[in-house]
């Protein structure tokens, strides 16, 4: 219990470091970006004494103390009030809340495949070491490991999307036939526009788990207790799924947390190169039309979800490391 | 100089120069990502002097395939592919590796000093790190970098060392933990040296190994993020590099009109680099640890067993 609230409260002082860094980042920024930006909300009119009110406590361009400033922020962000977007004057909540199930069901579903398969081919490759498949596969993956995944989602919409006309390639579904809602035929078309980019993100991501796989795996192939095991007859099988890959594992949820913030960031790109209507989407729509309230909202709302699965990493821990689980706290 | 020191010396030059090549070739991994990554540094050094002295030069092909005139086409400005290649692998290149180093500087030192004082620096800081760990990286760069004013490689490179310093830190703290009890340190400690001598001449070299791999692994991040956040239009867009390339080659339809020779290069090469860097990472891997390695021939199980020195 006690690694677990310690992790509960490493998230929390993460949270409130986003949240402050939200606050910040735009009042420490030289050159005053508020400033300019509320002068040019003012020449382009239609704000409401209200509104600008509101922009000014985002912003930091009234004139209280800055922990007043803070203290209204927070409070803002606890009443759910993420401010409006500049672009279409829609509450930032609606667009996360719209865009937030494209991405998490785009990354999640190509997460757990990616780490799935990249987990089975590492305890596969260490256990038949010096075979074929060790020499081509490692060096495959240490190469697979450095593509960039936008230049790779480019790359598949160059060859599958436009040049063999195989699946579609822009967008998250056929936007002339269906309107989201719950229809067979729109959850088909959903998933069919899905491959493209879920493929970008396995394929990008599956370098990592597969190499940190193997290496623990061989480390763990040569501790004593799978040398007892072999000597006591026990089944190739058993040895080395009950006994090496189910401690080689540990490390590699691990690893899975640490580099989840790497993959959302990966798949924020790849959003991007297919027009998936998702989070990374919005969020470099965000950058280009420099509606700050929508990139920090975003911001937010992708570390918190970082931070849950993280969460979600350490309960698999506990579940799957006895020692962690009996420590007393 | 007496003929004896001059032959001695001739002799351990040779004898380093030995002992250097059979270090880096000992290691066919280590070996190949070397090659790699002196191939692209010297064509970041010396590469520019040998194409036309601006290569954001528009021209008078548009959008041509590859040809003689032109080995890897021109984009729709008329602009020559294997130049801006060439030229952007200066900024990549650069900003990769200085940022890598700064960043990884800082992994060392927060690392080191959390590791070797514990109590509530090592509290303090390890907070802070594991922090800045779980905070999803490139989406803050992206925050940060929409908000600073200035556009270049100097935002990316404070961008990407805010963000990458992290990972480094926690590993070395780990290492240094694991050091700081040994004989050496508390010989070192019982001589009265001070703290900060003891961590940078005593427990810093024994651990070099670890920084390396660290500092490689850095180099690729900010690589690959570098390209990321030029892709989507936050880095300089009038200088030329790799991740520059791809954001032209993206808004200027190059997939549509099947212009491929635009966006395949610089994508490549960037998966070339990261490549080799990584290949001497596992490299560095392996010879620190040698049952990571790959068997050419025989029975693994056989060899599987490694008896500890």
């Amino acid at each position: 219990m006690r690694h677990l609230i310690r992790r509960v409260i490493l998230y929390l002082v993460a949270l409130w470091a986003s949240v402050t860094l939200n606050f910040l980042i735009p009042r420490l920024s030289p050159g005053d970006p508020a400033q300019a930006l509320l002068a040019r909300r003012q020449r382009n009119g239609g704000l409401s004494p209200a509104a600008l009110h509101a922009l000014e406590i985002q912003y930091g361009a009234t004139k209280d103390p800055i922990l007043t400033q803070y203290g209204q922020y927070v409070s803002n962000l606890l009443h759910a009030n993420l401010g409006t977007s500049f672009a279409n004057a829609e509450p930032v909540s609606h667009v996360i809340a719209r865009d937030l199930p494209w991405t998490l069901a785009l990354v999640g579903v190509s997460l757990i495949l990616s780490f799935l398969i990249g987990t089975i081919l590492g305890v596969a490759v260490a256990w038949w070491r010096g075979a074929k498949s060790d020499t081509i596969l490692m060096p495959a993956f240490t190469f697979l490991s450095a593509i960039p995944y936008f230049w790779f989602a480019l790359a598949l919409v160059y060859l599958l999307g436009y040049t063999l006309n195989w699946l579609p390639s822009n967008g998250g579904y056929d936007v002339y036939t269906y309107s989201p809602g719950w229809s067979l035929g729109f959850f088909f078309s959903a998933a069919q526009y899905a491959i493209l980019p879920a493929l970008t993100i396995v394929v990008g991501s599956i370098a990592g788990w597969m190499l940190g796989m193997r290496n623990t795996m061989i480390t763990t192939l040569s501790e004593d207790y799978v040398l007892m095991a072999e000597a006591k007859g026990l089944s190739r099988r058993r040895v080395m799924l009950t006994y090496a890959a189910r401690n080689a594992i540990l490390p590699n949820i691990t690893s899975f947390a640490l580099s989840l913030g790497f993959v959302v960031s990966g798949s924020l790109l790849t959003e991007i190169v297919f027009n998936y209507p998702g989070i990374g989407y919005a969020l470099v729509q965000g950058v280009e039309n420099k509606d700050y309230p929508v990139i920090q909202g975003l911001f937010l709302i992708i570390t918190v979800a970082v931070l849950l699965a993280n969460f979600l990493a350490d309960l698999a821990y506990v579940i799957l490391d006895p020692r962690v689980r009996g420590e007393k706290g | 100089m007496s003929i004896t020191t001059a032959t001695r010396e001739v002799a351990s030059d040779q004898h380093a120069g030995a002992r250097l090549r059979r270090m880096l070739t000992a290691n066919g991994k280590v070996t190949f990502g070397l090659a790699v990554v002196l191939f692209f540094a010297l064509v970041a050094l010396v590469g520019p002097l040998f194409v036309s002295s601006n290569a954001n030069a528009f021209g008078p092909d548009i959008g041509v395939g590859p040809s003689a005139a032109h080995p890897l086409g021109t984009t729709s400005y008329g602009q020559d592919v294997l130049a801006q290649v060439i030229v952007g692998a200066r900024v990549s290149v650069a900003l990769g590796f200085i940022t890598g180093f700064i960043a990884t500087a800082i992994a060392v030192i927060v690392g080191l000093v959390s590791g070797y004082y514990g109590g509530w620096i090592d509290e303090t800081l390890s907070m802070f790190s594991n922090v800045f760990l779980v905070l999803p990286a490139l989406p803050l760069a992206i925050v940060l970098a929409s908000f600073l004013p200035y556009k270049g490689p100097l935002t990316i490179g404070f961008v990407l060392t805010i963000t990458g310093w992290s990972w480094g830190a926690r590993v070395l703290r780990s290492q240094t933990l694991s050091l700081r009890n040994r004989e050496f340190v508390t010989a070192a400690k019982a001589t009265g040296e001070p703290g900060w001598r003891i961590i940078f001449f005593e427990i810093f070299p024994s651990e070099i190994s670890v920084v390396v791999a660290q500092l490689l692994g850095t180099i690729i991040y900010v690589i690959l993020a570098e390209a990321g956040l030029e892709f989507l239009g936050l880095g300089d867009l009038n200088s030329v590099s790799w991740g520059a390339m791809l954001y032209w080659a993206g808004n200027n339809d190059a997939l549509l009109l099947g212009w491929w020779w635009w966006f395949v290069p610089p994508g490549f090469c960037i998966a070339i680099l990261g490549a080799g860097l990584a290949f001497v990472n596992f490299g560095i891997d392996e010879i620190a640890n040698p049952r990571l390695r790959t068997i050419k021939s025989g029975r693994a199980k056989t060899a599987r067993k490694v008896v500890a020195p």
